[in-house]
């Protein structure tokens, strides 16, 4: 068998992979098969919430296709610009208040 | 022989012989169950673990887990450098041999069917990462004289945020546009959680590669040199891997689904 010979570590190490590298690939992908044992990995609590990335349904990323992301409010940058705004606004309005309340600082600073 | 089964990977009977320290979930070492020319790859575990309500209740253990997928990752791992070996997801368990030979031939086809498939190839994980907040840390902004300088602070701050996350996501297209032409096949994962991966930035891409191994130099040289091809951009290799991404039974039909 031929083995690539330029291997990031030595082969069977896996040290570049992290937790979630694993996590994602033993309990999330591979081949089903309902053993004796009935457990449904999509039952355990942890699974599915403490661990968000069990839950995200990899078919939906895929039916999405590259811009699978923009569904995602962490990472969409329409939501990024729409809370950007918003944080604004509320700045504007935060200084706006401010600068009533020290009229003499705000006028020295603009002060020609 | 007391205990449960448990299987790892189904794989076509390999002349090598797994390394001799090598030890399955609950520490006994794995072992080939042939039937039917498949060997299922398998080791006892106790049932004081692994019966329906113990393994429900140590799923929800993240200690517990994290030993158990790494164990059962180090026995794929170890198949893989022998043979191509089909990966099961983790905690398929069976009573007894029995058990396993009559899943064996149950699935006899489809497992045929998936080795020929993936014979011969790897799975490489690539991610990349969005360095967090490079512009603030390059230059750190002078204390604001007064509200409206502060605002245009906050507003150039914005427009580089702005800027660097468009230029991580063209950079990620781009890049799994060339990767996915190389591979056989490809598929994007949900970015993930950095509560577990421990990384740092933000994951822009998670994919997944179907490689040959003779093409896999190549592959891991073309992820090499777009690790130095963006400022602010981290590109991760992980692999090879068993094709984990690419066993699962809709890909059984081939390709993608509409």
């Amino acid at each position: 068998m031929t083995t690539p010979s330029r291997m990031p570590e030595p082969y069977g190490q896996q040290s570049g992979a992290n937790l979630a590298d694993i996590l994602e690939r033993v309990l999330d992908k591979g081949i089903v098969i309902a053993g004796d044992i009935r457990i449904n990995l999509l039952d355990i609590e942890l699974l599915t919430i403490k661990l968000r990335l069990i839950v995200a349904s990899v078919d939906k990323a895929k039916e999405m296709g590259i811009d699978w992301w923009e569904s995602d409010p962490n990472l969409s940058s329409r939501a990024r610009r729409d809370e950007l705004a918003r944080e604004n606004a509320e700045l504007r309005e935060r200084l706006a208040r401010l600068e009533e309340l020290e009229p003499g600082r705000a006028e020295q600073k603009e002060a020609p | 022989m007391t205990g449960l089964r448990y299987v790892y990977a189904v794989c076509r009977p390999f002349g090598t012989p797994l390394q001799s320290q090598l030890t399955g979930v609950a520490g006994d070492p794995p072992r080939g169950l042939t039937h039917h020319g498949l060997v299922a790859v398998v080791s006892h575990v106790p049932e004081r673990d692994f019966a329906e309500e113990p393994l429900r209740a140590h799923l929800e253990d993240l200690d517990w887990l994290t030993e158990t997928a790494r164990a059962h990752q180090g026995v794929i791992d170890a198949l893989t450098t022998v043979t191509t070996p089909l990966p099961l997801r983790l905690g398929t368990v069976f009573r007894d041999d029995s058990g396993v030979r009559t899943m064996l031939e149950a699935r006899e086809e489809d497992f045929r069917r998936t080795l020929d498939r993936l014979e011969g190839r790897v799975e490489w994980g690539v991610k990349v990462y969005a360095e967090s907040e490079p512009q603030e840390t390059a230059q750190p902004a002078p204390k604001a004289a007064s509200g409206r300088d502060y605002l245009r602070q906050r507003r150039a701050q914005t427009r580089s945020h702005e800027e660097m996350w468009q230029k991580a996501e063209t950079f990620s297209v781009t890049l799994h546009e060339k990767l996915s032409a190389f591979a056989e096949d490809s598929r994007l994962h949900p970015p993930q959680n950095p509560a577990l991966s421990k990384a740092s930035g933000r994951n822009i891409l998670n994919a997944a590669y179907l490689v040959p191994r003779a093409h896999s130099e190549e592959f891991v040289e073309m992820v090499d040199r777009a690790k130095g091809e963006s400022t602010g951009m981290r590109v991760v290799l992980t692999g090879p891997w068993a094709a984990y991404s690419f066993a699962g039974e809709e890909q059984l039909t081939g390709g993608e689904k509409q």
